[in-house]
């Protein structure tokens, strides 16, 4: 490739990404209730449980900050790549898919938009980690790292399911069966030991959220089950698998 | 200098031929209109040349670039209004225009002042800070425009550039085209079923049915290629064999009470004509349209697939007696 094409393909890389992030400042509404929903289920969820339950003598409130941190980027990610569907529905990418730019770059565009997004969100909930005594607040970069690793993963996973769903009716199904399955499956809400039956720990295990939500466990609470280099070797991979697959499918969208 | 080159263009869908063998040579700076009902393959076409459909067989050259062999080249070279809005109803007009000049790569240091000129061009720059979402349909329409000509396209293509919109907004949405395609000099391929409209806008029309171009000519040629002037009587008993005896009459049908009579010079002969029929109910005397042009080619009227009315026969005559006089 020339260095002019190169720079053309960035350039609409960029644009797709601001275009996304236009979107996302207009839609305020959206933003304040995304970030309300983690602070109920910290406050209400987390007081309430914790009032009777701690793990490991930390309060369990501050135990699930972790957890939360992911399904805020589990749930942003997916249902920001699943609004493709919508996008195709009214058209509107229909203008960006015709423009001399590769499906590719539009793909990466996409991405790079829907993890601005949810970092963003993640910040705001790093704002309130004063109220958690347990956070060690010089995790918190590190922690960041992981969850933008993981919202790429997230992301491109939504993006390809949206190129493969004609219609809204799979939100539904996929909310049901793949994003909740996720989250509960993930450690987010309990610890992962001996405790668990035998096949639910299978599962955890299986989940790469896990990953994510114990890698940002260790470095925000010094706790974890696996060490930090083997959390980030499977998010890594995770989001490289998903992203390839995200941008064959994306590619093929008709 | 040709700008479109198409040889023996052809999509099939399974076994539905869509789109047959259809060679095409357009002019750069010419405003070229494909017209014809509703699934004659008019989108096809042109999605074919905009590298969005991909041909079964045959090819197709933009400004010199192979839409098969070289999509990436023509989609720089070309602009795009689609059928349906695709604007981005959540972004204002300005940063439709912005996100529009990024992807195709128009340099920054030009974009600003070619976003100004483009919405100027199509009286938006007053809008141009408000969201699209708060536009009129004809507004959205200039403004796909707008957008479809900002990266100076060397052709851009209109898909029913009218469709859904009132008879006004639609009036001036042509006068926009015209004078887009004569500021920016730049050849314009449009479709639509409105042959009144394209009559009045096209250099050239190619008219397609079932897949294929039947007529290929400019709007003038093809209405003299009928013959002459269009009178139409309705009346009960029609005298068939002495009126297609006149000299001057061309041609003469007779369907369900209502006598179709070609013949030149109409204003001339109508007298004549008319004396000849008893119990004459209603005369309509025309310059032949477009419209009546596809009839003849095809056996059906265009209007049978769309919903709106070209207006009355009143209006035509007034049309006639101004051309006339």
């Amino acid at each position: 490739m020339s260095e002019g094409r190169v720079r053309k393909e960035l350039m609409g890389i960029y644009a797709v990404w601001w275009r996304e992030f236009k979107v996302f400042q207009r839609e305020k509404s959206r933003i304040v209730s995304s970030i309300v929903q983690p602070l109920m289920w910290l406050f209400l969820f987390g007081s309430g449980v914790g009032a009777s339950v701690s793990v490991n003598d930390i309060n369990y409130q501050d135990y699930i900050y972790p957890g939360i941190l992911a399904m805020l980027v589990l749930f942003g990610s997916v249902y920001f790549g699943l609004y493709i569907v919508w996008d195709r529905k009214l058209d509107v990418l229909k203008a960006i898919l015709v423009a001399p730019v590769s499906r590719i770059s539009i793909f990466m565009g996409k991405v790079l938009g829907g993890c601005t997004d949810v970092t963003l969100q993640i910040i705001v909930l790093f704002l309130f980690s004063f109220l958690f005594p347990s956070i060690n607040p010089w995790g918190i970069p590190l922690a960041l790292l992981l969850l933008f690793i993981t919202s790429i993963a997230l992301v491109s996973m939504g993006l390809a399911l949206g190129s493969l769903f004609e219609s809204l009716e799979g939100f539904q199904v996929i909310s049901a069966f793949l994003i909740f399955p996720l989250f509960f499956l993930s450690g987010a809400l309990f610890p992962v030991d001996d405790k668990l039956p035998f096949w639910l720990q299978g599962l955890v295990k299986l989940n790469p959220l896990t990953y994510t939500v114990d890698g940002v466990r260790g470095v925000l609470l010094n706790v974890n089950i696996f060490p930090f280099y083997v959390d980030f070797i499977v998010i890594t991979f995770f989001a490289v698998t998903m992203f390839l697959l995200g941008s064959v499918l994306f590619s093929r969208m008709k | 200098m040709v700008i479109i080159k198409t040889n023996a263009l052809t999509k099939s869908y399974g076994k539905i031929q869509a789109v047959r063998n259809i060679d095409l040579s357009i002019e750069k700076g010419e405003i070229f209109g494909l017209l014809g009902p509703n699934g004659a393959g008019k989108t096809t076409t042109i999605g074919m040349l905009c590298t969005i459909v991909r041909p079964t067989s045959g090819s197709a050259l933009i400004a010199g670039y192979d839409v098969i062999k070289e999509p990436a080249q023509v989609r720089r070279k070309v602009g795009i209004v689609f059928q349906d809005p695709t604007l981005d109803t959540v972004l204002t007009g300005q940063e439709n225009l912005e996100l529009h000049a990024r992807l195709y790569g128009v340099p920054s240091d030009i974009r600003e002042k070619r976003i100004t000129e483009m919405l100027e061009l199509v009286d938006l720059k007053q809008r141009s800070n408000d969201i699209t979402r708060t536009y009129s349909g004809g507004m959205r329409r200039r403004l796909e425009l707008a957008r479809g000509l900002l990266h100076r396209p060397a052709v851009l293509f209109l898909d029913e550039p009218t469709l859904g919109l009132d008879p006004q907004t639609r009036a001036r949405i042509w006068e926009y085209i015209k004078k887009m395609a004569q500021m920016e000099q730049t050849t314009v391929v449009l479709t639509t079923h409105y042959m009144e409209e394209a009559e009045q806008v096209c250099d050239r029309v190619g008219i397609i049915d079932h897949g294929r171009i039947i007529a290929l000519n400019s709007p003038e040629n093809l209405k003299e290629s009928m013959g002459g002037d269009m009178v139409v009587i309705r009346v009960k008993e029609p005298p068939l064999e002495k009126i297609r005896a006149l000299p001057y009459v061309s041609e003469v049908k007779e369907n369900e009470g209502t006598l179709e009579i070609i013949t030149k010079e109409a204003h001339l002969h109508l007298a004549e004509i008319l004396s000849m029929i008893k119990d004459v109910q209603c005369v309509e005397m025309r310059v032949p349209t477009l419209n009546d042009v596809f009839i003849k080619l095809t056996g059906r009227d265009i209007r049978e697939d769309s919903i709106e009315d070209s207006g009355s026969w009143v209006d035509s005559v007034a049309r006639y007696r101004q051309r006339g006089s």
